[in-house]
């Protein structure tokens, strides 16, 4: 029963938050938001203190329920030992291993220390929500939108428009390796031994194993019905039930009540901790699951986290080597990055920002996508805007809207419009109306504010003229300039937003009542 | 065999060329036929003073009602300027009574399916919500079509075309029987003004190469295209004053309450640039693209050749 509800909550709020991730026709209300909103570090960056005394005291009286059900990589890991069980065909054996304290606490003191310096990468690249979100965004939804596609190419074809084609766009090769990477690997380990990642590397994992100690509510063997038979260890995703020793160690027990439901006697059970002293009593086995550990193979370990970290730094090698040639020449004019709306300063954003990449996948104009180096170090797979594609539109506040942790502020859409992101350059020797003296416009065309805006030039013909302060740096002259091999217009990024004054125009009273012909 | 099943058994040959070549013939020919539809009185008829939907329909009874351009079974598609993720009352997209109005009477002539799109400059599914012309033409029983992808575009030649020798237009126009043209007057940064002839921008895929190679010869390379609309009905019930084609406030914006209708889409711009001449100082020869039109016999500049009916509400 107990393992019934929480895969129903699990599945539930898995399918929510990837959906949500997904949805680019805006079929989910943006009231899911509150599906990242809910995350822990997510909470703990937006300071939403609501969110985290919840958390935290769903631990202390639950125990890891937000491992379990809340967390949308631990549940990943979960699919990923479930179709293991299901291709493999035998049976699933999990055994009891030591904690790994060490390592679990030297990297969340790691993550913390780096975070303190600035450097926010590290718990980026941990925590799990963001780590899954860069894996929707990078894996999945490039596959979601295909098959979209697909439909809409058999649709269309006979002349049903409810499906509509969308672009899919590379985004860096930096976050989708990081992202491959992150599939491959929690893949890996939750295909052999279930949840290692919880109980190995994750900060949050290690931080509500501290809490979930002091739960009231644990699992517990009830003494006189437990017959050792070990089958609850075998089915334990944590590994952390010694069955011979009858010891849970509730540090790393994610509450998946798989232990409970498959022991046979009714012997464990989730229940307010007692004040029953443990009676040692000895029954012998009639069957033991138990098996001895087997010696472990200290050469494959190290083989095998050789190959992890060389993978990764191959990955950045190849990120690197693959991007610098390709990137393209008018890419490299611009100095500083153009921040997505709500950013403040680099500061704040580079503190807050954990790459989930919610922005990424929400942006209708498809105008953010990850940095590589541009914010330096610490910002690598932090999101900057972009105008290949299209152009920050004036109206749209969807970034700062999802943004669970306030890395880009919300703005009202009166707040927006007065937010400067970066300011425009214009090139005169690139243009078409100096270089080929014939009428364009296409900049002025698309510029909310008028920053640039068509003066008289020669005849009939007139050239942009810009005004930078009154620049809010969506792109849009940038993304439609059509002067080859190099744009005339170009937005530079700042490293702190600026608040622009736009004048109030008086309405000239005009009435036509002439056909004037 | 219908013309569907021919192109769709053409396409099964596999000669996805041939496709395009045969769509063009056949336009051709709608062509010819649309001309000797038109039976009207006026060459250009221009309404002031009422609502969109009102003025629409006192212009097209003077035309003699829209079965004169309009034929029973036509697969039409009506082109409004939807460029902008901006509310009617901005005036940067035509107004959506108005082309409500127009599908009504499209349906009534007996069309058999009426399609609207635009190529759009704002995000499309911003623009066709907020300028509430989705809404609109849906209600009024149209099918509204994307054009964001290239994919949505077939390439037809432009023999007559100077600078622009070929271009991509909107499948929506090119399988129609039909099209009309319904722009709104404004502004233009780079071509002065933007009226029924740079409407056409909004049915092209590469609107760059325009910009890129001498915009006003462009559009008016691109009237060429051999598929004319049935009618342009320029909607300037308001217009765009300054800072166009997109506006900056309702300060760029005036309550004009005008509405012109031709099939001479020359004529008809160079009657809309002088009503916005009042307005605003529009010299038409600003407007480079209306000379450039004259020159490739797409229609006239010359006003008082036409029969023009005037009207007020």
């Amino acid at each position: 029963m107990l393992k019934k509800i929480r895969v129903t909550i699990s599945v539930l709020l898995f399918s929510l938050i990837t959906l949500y991730f997904l949805d680019f026709s805006g079929f989910l209300p943006e009231s899911f938001s509150v599906l990242t909103d809910i995350q822990f570090i997510p909470a703990l960056l937006a300071l939403n203190i609501i969110i985290l005394i919840a958390l935290v005291a769903l631990t202390v009286i639950f125990g890891r329920v937000y491992c379990s059900s809340i967390c949308p990589m631990g549940i990943y890991q979960d699919i990923v030992a479930w179709f293991s069980k299901k291709i493999l065909k035998k049976k699933k054996r999990y055994t009891y291993s030591k904690a790994k304290n060490v390592l679990r606490w030297s990297v969340l003191g790691a993550t913390i220390i780096a975070f303190l310096f600035g450097f926010t990468f590290l718990v980026g690249l941990l925590d799990p929500y963001g780590a899954y979100g860069r894996l929707v965004t990078h894996v999945f939804r490039p596959a979601y939108l295909a098959g979209n596609n697909f439909l809409e190419a058999i649709f269309s074809s006979f002349n049903n428009y409810s499906f509509y084609k969308v672009g899919i766009y590379s985004l860096g090769v930096s976050s989708i390796i990081i992202a491959l990477i992150t599939l491959l690997v929690i893949g890996f380990l939750a295909w052999k031994n279930g949840r290692t990642y919880c109980n190995t590397i994750c900060p949050v994992g290690t931080t509500l194993g501290f809490l979930s100690r002091f739960s009231l509510f644990k699992i517990q063997f009830i003494d006189d019905k437990c017959n050792m038979c070990g089958l609850c260890s075998m089915k334990c995703k944590a590994s952390c039930i010694d069955a011979k020793n009858k010891v849970i160690d509730h540090n790393r027990c994610v509450t998946c009540f798989n232990c409970i439901e498959v022991c046979h006697r009714d012997a464990m059970k989730y229940a307010l901790i007692g004040s029953k002293k443990k009676k040692a009593v000895e029954t012998a086995p009639a069957f033991s699951y138990i098996r001895e550990d087997k010696p472990k193979d200290e050469s494959k370990r190290r083989f095998l986290s050789a190959t992890l970290i060389t993978s990764i730094a191959a990955g950045q090698l190849l990120a690197q080597t693959v991007t610098e040639p390709l990137l393209p020449k008018r890419e490299l004019k611009r100095k500083t990055p153009i921040a997505p709306p709500g950013a403040l300063n680099f500061d704040h954003f580079r503190e807050k920002c954990i790459s989930c990449h919610l922005c990424v996948s929400k942006c209708p104009s498809h105008v953010i996508k990850p940095a590589f180096l541009e914010y330096g170090l610490g910002g690598v797979m932090q999101p900057k805007l972009y105008f290949d594609h299209g152009f920050c539109n004036y109206d749209c506040t969807v970034c700062c809207d999802v943004c669970p942790t306030d890395a880009l502020v919300k703005l009202s859409q009166e707040e927006k419009h007065h937010t400067q992101m970066g300011r425009v350059n214009f090139i005169i020797e690139n243009c078409i109306v100096y270089y080929d003296e014939t009428s364009c416009g296409a900049c002025s065309e698309h510029c909310p504010t008028q920053a640039v805006r068509m003066v008289p030039y020669k005849g009939a013909l007139t050239i942009p003229e810009i005004e930078p302060e009154i620049c809010v740096g969506c792109g849009g002259c940038e993304y439609v300039c059509p002067a080859i091999p190099y744009k005339a217009i170009y937005v530079e990024g700042l490293t702190a937003h600026n608040t622009i004054e736009i004048k109030q125009e008086e309405v000239e009273e005009v009435t036509i009542d002439e056909f004037g012909f | 065999m219908d013309r569907r099943n021919f192109l769709k058994a053409v396409a099964l040959t596999g000669a996805a060329v041939t496709t395009i070549k045969d769509a063009d013939a056949m336009s051709v020919l709608t062509q010819s036929f649309q001309t000797t539809n038109a039976a009207a009185k006026y060459d250009m008829v221009a309404v002031l003073g009422g609502e969109p939907e009102a003025m629409f329909r006192k212009a097209i009874a003077e035309l003699g009602g829209m079965k004169n351009f309009i034929s029973k079974g036509d697969r039409v598609c009506v082109k409004p300027n939807i460029g902008w993720d901006k509310t009617p009352e901005l005036a940067a997209n035509t107004n959506p009574k108005l082309v409500t109005e127009i599908i009504k009477q499209c349906f009534d002539a007996g069309a058999r399916e009426v399609t609207v799109f635009d190529h759009t400059c704002d995000d499309w599914r911003k623009c066709y919500a907020n300028s509430g012309i989705e809404a609109a033409a849906k209600a009024a029983g149209a099918k509204v079509v994307p054009a964001h992808q290239e994919s949505y575009y077939k390439s037809v030649s432009l023999p007559k075309g100077r600078s622009l020798k070929e271009a991509k237009i909107h499948q929506a126009i090119v399988d129609s029987d039909k099209w009309i043209n319904v722009p709104i007057l404004k502004n233009h940064g780079g071509a002065q003004l933007t009226i029924s002839m740079k409407n056409y921008m909004g049915i092209v895929w590469d609107r760059g190469f325009f910009h890129a190679n001498d915009l006003q010869q462009c559009i008016a390379d691109v009237c060429t295209y051999a598929k004319r609309p049935v009618l342009n009905v320029v909607d300037a019930y308001r217009l765009m004053k300054t800072s166009g084609p997109r506006g900056k406030s309702d300060a760029d914006v005036v309550l004009s309450k005008g509405l012109f209708i031709s099939q001479d889409i020359v004529a008809v711009d160079t009657a809309a640039a002088n009503f916005f001449n009042q307005a605003r100082e529009m010299p038409l020869d600003k407007v480079g693209h209306l000379a450039k039109g004259e020159q490739l016999g797409v229609g006239t500049m010359n006003l008082d050749k036409l029969n023009i009916r005037r009207v007020r509400i």
